[in-house]
């Protein structure tokens, strides 16, 4: 079966400035995709080419079969597409809002399409209130219902809980799950580690490249790094750090709370350091598995290193 | 220091300064905003017009006439810009406000000067705006005789009767408006500078608040055109017009008792023209601002020339030319010119033709300005 996206080397330029730089991403049907990077990385404006918000400047591809660039607009009818911002209409009712939807995308009978989304967010009794009184968690739940509404085969979320509690957080994934069991592809842009964990596939794009692709396993796997916990007394973490720096076989060694993680791609070297340092500091060490988190700092890190040799 | 120290005070003053000047247009609006008013109104706007254009009517080419004609031209009120042997042609002339004055001068003029019989010259002036007419009327029988002395003199030569007094009787006609009421000219007026005052300060933040407040994107992404996206903005703002035009007409009929002179059906389409042309005009404005601040400001910009050029404060004719011109590029304008020529003139679709051309004009230009800077993308 065709890929539910595929695009490839689409690039964006604003002036001299490449925001998204010969991006290929592939997307099966009913997978949950997940599409990492730090802020300012191209996520958002990647997206807006594939639903046709945006013109790429090179490059082509197929969403739902259809054109890119020809087939915008078929596509836009086709997507269920979330930004990153609350984008209904704060001064009308959620029930106003919904209705709106309805009616755009001709959704007949429109008062029972409004009803039963209504009903399926649990805001039945909310219906007349003005959607700016709702909280964060649940303006982007509202948003994902009325997203969802027409029966997109693709939706995409740009970032959908950014600024959203952790309990919010959650259930709103447990709905992404849902959708995917039905059978609905989703595209969804993150920052957060657990919530890439959280997708199929995930593809992390760092200053408009497309660096990793991949399930978590095998990014993890593929990054060939090697990960040592080290655990003791505050003062003798943070010294442990000052030795660790710069000693052979480390290239990470980030603190989370009381224990340190230290990560490197040579095992051997890593092993060494870590065993010396641990001991002249009296702090016990052991192996541990890589986390994905470990991978994406270690990519940047290279990448910053990479630029360092250019300039 | 505690309710006011320098360092904290200066820290506003620094930050307010620096945002003043990244809003381009809010700072371009405050220095270039004085300066274009005191220079553009400071010369056109003229209470005590000059050089208004008049018609002349005439069959004769004695030198009676055109001693008087002089006369007038060198009082600085008259400028004759159409001579005419007809008093119909005339007539369409004064009625669709070409000119300001007609001046007649009976075919048996010369005759009735050189027997004393008493000779009349006829002014109708467009008296629609009492305060146009007056000057170039007062001057007007003093002058013409005092001409016709001369004349009379040189003519006859030293020995004949020179002082026969004001021999010529100058006949005036303040037409539509013959008591001068200054509310008939005003009220009309105003429909037009209520209308696009709202008009376009609604339409053009009424898309900017959705670029604003982010709304647009999504609007975007749902399954809506550019073409049903404006006419969706546009025409609930058409319904507004409306009521407000019944309420602005219904006023001066009871409040004011400004005559209805013409066809209300003609009244009606122009003012229907007028108003698409101006939601377009705030549509378009709503794609060059990106926020509502800027929407306003950008109304207000095109507001002011509007009530100060368009002959609706100030006598059109009695600016100087180039005011004019810009005038003339302005919708409003056009529709002060049909509006109070239906109203107080009972001029027909002929006689306002050129003012509906011009509005129709306005209307497709705007909307198509509109259309081409609405991006379906965000581009």
């Amino acid at each position: 079966m065709d890929p539910v996206i595929a695009v490839e080397g689409l690039t964006k330029r604003y002036g001299q400035r490449t925001v998204v730089d010969h991006v290929s991403l592939t997307v099966e049907k009913g997978e949950i995709a997940g599409f990492l990077g730090p802020n300012g990385s191209g996520k958002t404006t990647t997206i807006r080419m594939m639903c046709g918000l945006l013109t790429p400047d090179e490059g082509r591809g197929t969403v739902l079969g259809r054109d890119v660039i020809r087939q915008a607009r078929e596509i836009k009818r086709e997507v269920g597409y979330m930004t990153q911002r609350f984008s209904f209409y704060e001064d009308l009712t959620i029930e106003e809002n919904l209705a709106f939807v309805a009616r755009l995308y001709r959704l007949r009978p429109m008062r029972a399409h409004v009803q039963r989304t209504l009903e399926e967010l649990g805001l039945s009794h909310r219906r007349r209130d003005l959607a700016g009184t709702l909280s964060g968690g649940w303006k982007q739940r509202l948003a994902l219902a009325a997203c969802v509404m027409h029966e997109p085969k693709l939706l995409l979320l740009d970032e959908p809980t950014a600024g959203v509690d952790p309990k919010a957080r959650r259930e709103f994934w447990d709905e992404i799950h849902r959708l995917a069991a039905r059978g609905i592809t989703v595209l969804v842009s993150t920052h957060y580690m657990d919530e890439a964990e959280r997708c199929h596939r995930i593809n992390y794009i760092s200053r408009g490249r497309l660096l990793a692709t991949g399930t978590v396993a095998e990014i993890i796997a593929r990054s060939g790094l090697a990960s040592w916990i080290v655990e003791g007394a505050p003062a003798a973490i943070d010294a442990a750090i000052e030795r660790l720096h710069g000693a052979p076989g480390v290239e990470q060694a980030t603190p989370f709370g009381l224990t340190l993680h230290v990560v490197g791609r040579d095992g051997e070297a890593l092993a060494r350091s870590v065993r010396r340092v641990a001991a002249e500091l009296g702090l016990s060490a052991r192996p541990a598995e890589t986390t994905l988190e470990d991978v994406f700092i270690h990519l940047m890190g290279e990448e910053n290193s990479r630029d360092r040799e250019a300039a | 220091m505690r309710w006011l120290a320098w360092h904290r005070l200066w820290a506003m003053l620094v930050k307010e300064f620096v945002q003043m000047r990244r809003d381009r247009v809010t700072f371009a609006m405050m220095l270039g905003v004085p300066l274009i008013q005191l220079v553009l109104f400071g010369f056109a706007i003229n209470n005590d017009p000059k050089k208004l254009p008049a018609a002349l009517v005439t069959t004769s080419e004695d030198q009676f006439t055109r001693a008087i004609v002089t006369a007038l031209e060198n009082t600085g009120y008259y400028r004759f810009t159409h001579i005419l042997i007809s008093a119909e042609k005339a007539d369409l002339l004064i009625d669709n406000g070409t000119v300001s004055f007609v001046v007649t001068i009976p075919s048996d003029f010369a005759r009735r000067v050189m027997t004393e019989e008493r000779p009349q010259i006829l002014i109708e002036a467009d008296a629609t705006d009492p305060s146009v007419a007056s000057g170039a009327i007062s001057t007007l029988s003093t002058v013409s005789a005092n001409a016709l002395r001369r004349e009379l003199a040189a003519t006859a030569g030293a020995g004949a009767v020179a002082g026969g007094g004001a021999a010529l009787e100058a006949v005036v006609h303040r037409r539509y408006n013959p008591e001068g009421v200054t509310q008939f000219n005003i009220v009309p007026g105003l429909l037009g500078v209520i209308l696009q005052m709202t008009m376009v300060m609604m339409t053009a933040m009424a898309l900017t608040r959705e670029v604003e407040r982010g709304t647009m994107e999504n609007l975007l992404a749902l399954p809506a055109t550019p073409l049903e996206i404006m006419l969706g903005k546009v025409l609930p703002f058409l319904v507004v017009g409306a009521g407000q035009v019944v309420v602005v007409l219904v006023a001066a009929r009871v409040l004011f008792g400004v005559p209805m002179a013409g066809d209300m059906r003609l009244l009606l389409a122009g003012i229907l023209i007028f108003v698409l042309a101006l939601i377009f005009l705030g549509y378009t404005f709503s794609t060059l601002a990106r926020t509502q601040m800027q929407a306003m400001q950008l109304s207000f910009f095109f507001f002011l020339p509007s009530i100060l050029l368009s002959g609706f404060a100030f006598p059109f004719r009695g600016m100087p030319g180039w005011a004019q011109a810009i005038g003339e590029a302005l919708p409003l304008t056009h529709f002060l010119r049909l509006v109070r020529g239906v109203m107080l003139k009972g001029a027909d679709l002929h006689t306002v033709s050129s003012q509906i051309a011009a509005l129709i004009g306005f209307a497709v230009l705007f909307a198509a300005l509109a259309l081409i800077r609405f991006r379906r993308t965000l581009d």
